[in-house]
């Protein structure tokens, strides 16, 4: 089983520099980069098939080739915002192994001719921040940030910049914003963050566990990555497996690994002997799917093919005592709460949606409403500003594509009985 | 009145240095965490003062500061406590704990104990969604909850 993201990740101290240097051959892919020019570095990672981590999986070496030429300063925003809700797996590479996230934004830069590097974390990180912070101050000691890194010539500074609470600042031109002091909005795109970025200049945003792939690429050559997954689907993913299952965690595994492996094998079966009913193949802002689509193998591809999409990683399992409009009720408040209300489908739709769920939640929904909330999907999707709001849709519209026998269930039992979730 | 501690004068020119000319209010949000770090919630007079040192409006920092939900513009308890509510932890039995918290404290969600002790909120998702469900004290997280870790976290708040 090749591991290049959790390769030793549990090695005691791993966030000392001195440790990961011993334990993982640390920084060593620079002596490599720098003997490159830095568009064979770009070559490199697009041969590799590396695809951005973040949720979009937009090829990573395309995306640096798409830079405006001759452009300078340029940025790299490393995207640490981390809230897609089921995803915890970029919280695991900074907390455990913050040098390898380093390093990788050191390629990056070196790649894309960058000078400066933000690291931005989601607020609720505040723990980490030192802990980043003193990664980044070692490897300055030891010359691989600051001036002429390592006699190449090349200089970058790197810093970490805190968010303060809001969902929508992952997004790419909204955590600019959020960067540049502004309010976390997003921005129309184009121009995209490659041509004006922060403060209006080049800057490539890339996800953590983007990043963090990109020295084993250097060291191992493209080929090994690309020898890893599927055909299109290149290399490890780290998968957050939550819910309902025995054993809950991130496991990295070969794209193209059964989904159902991942729920039985790594994360130890369904639990207390109940069986699978639904689960959410790439966190919240992707559509459910039933048990019987257990069997699709795990890469972008094959989870598209299944009617959802493999976005931040992010597998929640669901069993069969579960309700599923009790679940789809949380993610409708999640983003009735993160909707930034700039655009009126979003902000009003996703607070509609929550108001019949609630209702049906509460059992005092009608039949219709069900078509209703379906109606409001469509008046939704491709007409919001910024993806959150098709975001918003996809638990929803596939709550019902799928389990429309639990609304019934609850709308039949309307005047019987307690609420059984409300928020 | 609000003015930085000397400590954080120190933080604030390290944070300053690590924009570009020009571009300081990048610093706001920095400069806004510190000033709740030290007072507890964000009052007033520390906006026209972090207005002051980015040269912008006091209206412009509250309309950025109003955004962002870790920001308390009243008085909140010496220990915010937070539970994650989202689908992971509420898979997980979340609402169970929250109640517990709610009847161990004597108060609902979005209060805070009368000798100010306490405040307790509901959070969306924590990023920890493998460790479910997740609390957090004071923005330091407690994973894998059960009402006896519960006891112990909030015991050892003193
Ligand atoms: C509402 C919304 C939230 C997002 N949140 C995150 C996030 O927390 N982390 C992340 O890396 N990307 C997030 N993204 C995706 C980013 O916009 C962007 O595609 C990504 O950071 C690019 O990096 P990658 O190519 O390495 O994946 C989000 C997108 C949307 C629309
Ligand atoms: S879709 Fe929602 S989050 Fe995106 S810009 Fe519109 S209101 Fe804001
Ligand atoms: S759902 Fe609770 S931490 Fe993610």
């Amino acid at each position: 089983m090749t591991q290049i993201l959790f390769k030793n990740i549990d090695t005691p101290n791993l966030t000392s520099i001195d440790v990961y240097e011993k334990t993982l051959d640390g920084y060593q892919s620079l002596r490599k980069a720098f003997e490159k020019k830095p568009e064979e570095v770009v070559e490199m990672v697009k041969a590799s098939g590396l695809r951005g981590r973040g949720g979009a999986g937009f090829p990573t070496g395309l995306k640096w080739s798409f830079l405006a030429k001759d452009v300078f300063p340029r940025y790299l925003a490393c995207n640490a915002d981390e809230s897609e809700p089921g995803t915890c797996k970029d919280r695991d590479l900074i907390m455990k192994n913050p040098h390898l996230l380093i390093e990788g934004m050191i390629l990056c830069s070196y790649a894309c001719r960058i000078e400066t590097g933000y690291i931005y974390m989601r607020g609720e990180f505040w723990e980490y921040e030192e802990l980043m912070d003193k990664a980044i101050d070692e490897a300055y000691a030891k010359g691989y940030l600051g001036k002429n890194i390592m006699g190449s010539g090349f200089n970058l500074d790197m810093y970490t910049h805190m968010g303060a609470g809001a969902y929508i600042c992952g997004e790419e031109s909204a955590l600019l914003s959020s960067l540049e002091g502004y309010r976390g909005e997003p921005r129309l795109k184009p121009p995209f963050p490659a041509v004006e970025g922060l403060y209006g200049k080049p800057t490539i945003v890339n996800n953590v566990e983007t990043l963090c792939a990109v020295p084993f690429i250097l060291m191992n050559g493209p080929e090994a990555y690309a020898a890893i997954g599927t055909e299109k689907s290149k290399g490890t993913k780290l998968v957050s497996v939550s819910g309902h299952v025995k054993k809950p965690g991130n496991y990295e595994v070969p794209l193209g690994t059964p989904t159902i492996d991942l729920i039985e094998k790594y994360a130890g079966g369904i639990r207390d002997g109940n069986k699978l009913k639904a689960f959410i193949p790439g966190g919240s802002s992707v559509p459910m799917l039933p048990a019987s689509k257990a069997d699709v193998p795990y890469d972008y591809e094959s989870i598209m093919e299944a009617g959802s999409m493999l976005g931040s990683g992010a597998l929640i399992v669901m069993d069969d005592t579960t309700n599923v409009v009790v679940e789809t009720l949380r993610l409708a408040h999640f983003y009735m709460h993160e909707s930034c209300g700039k655009c009126t489908p979003c902000r009003e739709g996703t607070r509609w949606m929550y108001q019949i769920l609630t209702d049906i939640n509460n059992k005092k929904g009608k039949p219709e409403q069900v078509d209703l909330l379906n109606d409001i999907c469509d008046n939704m999707s491709f007409k919001c500003f910024c993806p959150l709001g098709d975001a918003a849709v996809g638990p929803v519209a596939s709550s019902i594509k799928y389990f429309r026998e639990d609304y019934e269930e609850l709308i039949a039992s309307m005047k019987t009985g307690q609420p059984v979730g409300t928020i | 009145m609000f003015a930085f501690t000397e400590a954080s004068e120190a933080r604030i020119e390290k944070i300053l240095a690590k924009y570009p000319e020009g571009r300081k209010i990048s610093a706001l949000l920095p400069l806004l965490t510190l000033a709740q770090a030290q007072e507890g919630y964000i009052t007033p007079e520390a906006m026209v003062e972090i207005g002051k040192r980015l040269n912008v409006s006091p209206a412009y920092v509250e309309s950025v500061c109003t955004f962002y939900t870790m920001y308390y513009t009243k008085p909140v308890g010496k220990y915010v406590v937070k539970f994650c509510i989202n689908i992971s932890c509420h898979l997980n039995g979340c609402d169970n704990l929250l109640e517990y918290t709610e009847k161990k404290l004597g108060i609902k969600e979005g209060e805070t104990t009368p000798d100010k002790k306490f405040t307790l909120l509901k959070e969306e998702c924590l990023a920890a969604c493998c460790e479910a469900p997740v609390m957090q004290v004071n923005n330091k997280y407690h994973v894998n909850m059960t009402p006896e870790k519960v006891d112990q976290v909030l015991a050892s708040c003193r």
